[in-house]
């Protein structure tokens, strides 16, 4: 089974993620052999509805390293293209060390 | 073009077979080059499967574009020819309501001065115009009863999307809201204010104590609910909110007589539920 696809939230419009915990986090998608998806910032894609969210929120099993996890569910749900109930893990990356959420980003399912 | 609307420019970054693969380093200052200026990144690989197509504008970078600065070049020049939409100026900052906790009291639509909140077709509450909201404000979470609106951006929980734990609950409960600071109910207490300072302009012509007064008020506001200064700056006057509040309540006349030619299975909200 192919593993859950990976989104990471570059939080670009504000210092909300600590910069040294993203940097660090991409840093570790690029080393590995990993394929993802990196957007700008999603909170600025919900605003704007963009269809990259439906394919995201379509796309089956994701895992996403952005912020506290009720934040980035209502987000989803108000471009109207809310995340499926199964299958969905959000890391923190306010709260979680870059090592935690590097490990459980690519960990095989 | 408003700076909510407009598709973003998707970049693949292909290192598959016939391109030259780069080393970890290149491709984490490549990746991290095009998201700083904007562009959304896919990098795909054997066995991870990235989000499929979706019609968006595509630019695949192969070869001697995956260098950062060639990468971005070729982005912009792509997002030039597609039209596709720039770094935005604007902070995306908005309110984004937790439907699991809201119930649909309409606090935040009357609340809010700036046309923020809506209702759908089945009346109810919406965040509909994001790009009117006050960049760094979040007093529309404040009047929240339920603890429902969240700011992504904002520094502290539980509106920046934290645990609602009881404690907040029972904060709210309390309701550290508007209305209170101005001593009950927000549009009655502001259609006092605007009769006394009529009568008060009238009389004494004492224009400096209402500004004054307004000021003092703005200020105690601004502390208690993190309100920056600049948007207390451009708050309607007070005629002009009470002018707000006489349309809402001319809308939720509107909204009672509609509910009941349609019959709506669910109460419309009373007047008190709407807060005027
Ligand atoms: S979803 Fe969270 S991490 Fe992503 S841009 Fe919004 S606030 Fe930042
Ligand atoms: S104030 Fe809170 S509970 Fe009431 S409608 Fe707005 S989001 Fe929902």
């Amino acid at each position: 089974m192919a593993a859950p696809r990976i989104l990471f939230c570059h939080c670009a419009y504000a210092k909300v993620v600590p910069p040294e915990v993203k940097q660090e986090v991409l840093r570790r998608l690029c080393e590995s052999g990993a394929g993802f998806d990196a957007v700008p910032d999603l909170c600025d894609m919900s605003a704007r509805k963009d269809p990259a969210l439906k394919r995201i929120a379509e796309s089956g099993a994701v895992r996403i390293a952005a912020c506290y996890p009720r934040a980035v569910k209502w987000l989803f749900h108000a471009a109207g293209m809310p995340l499926p109930a199964e299958g969905v893990e959000i890391l923190n990356m306010r709260t979680q060390s870059a090592d935690e959420v590097s490990r459980d980003l690519l960990e095989k399912s | 073009m408003n700076k909510t609307q407009g598709p973003n420019q998707r970049i693949v970054l292909h290192e598959g077979p016939g391109s030259a693969p780069l080393s970890s380093e290149e491709r984490y200052r490549t990746i991290s080059a095009l998201l700083d200026s904007g562009f959304e990144v896919t990098r795909p690989s054997r066995g991870w499967e990235a989000a499929r197509d979706d019609g968006s504008t595509i630019l695949i970078l192969e070869n001697t574009e995956l260098k950062a600065e060639a990468a971005v070049a070729a982005a912009r020049e792509a997002r030039d020819r597609s039209g596709a939409r720039q770094l935005g100026e604007w902070k995306p900052w908005f309110p984004v309501i937790d439907y699991d906790r809201c119930t649909n009291c309409m606090q935040c639509l009357t609340f809010c001065l700036f046309d923020v909140y809506g209702v759908d077709e089945n009346q109810k509450i919406q965040v509909q115009h994001q790009s009117n909201c006050k960049t760094d404000c979040p007093a529309c979470s404040r009047v929240c009863p339920e603890v429902a609106i969240l700011f992504p951006k904002y520094k502290n929980g539980p509106i920046n999307g934290d645990a609602v734990r009881q404690d907040d609950v029972r904060r709210e409960a309390m309701k550290v809201d508007i209305s209170a600071l101005l001593g009950g109910d927000l549009y009655a207490s502001l259609r006092n204010r605007t009769q006394e300072a009529r009568k008060r302009f009238s009389t004494e012509r004492d224009e400096s104590r209402a500004l004054l007064e307004r000021k003092r008020c703005l200020k105690e506001l601004g502390k208690d609910l993190d309100i920056p200064p600049e948007v207390l700056m451009s708050l309607p006057s007070v005629e002009d909110i009470h002018e707000r509040a006489e349309r809402a309540k001319a809308k939720l006349a509107a909204r009672q007589a509609r509910s009941q030619t349609v019959r709506d299975a669910r109460p419309a909200p009373t007047e008190t539920e709407w807060g005027i």
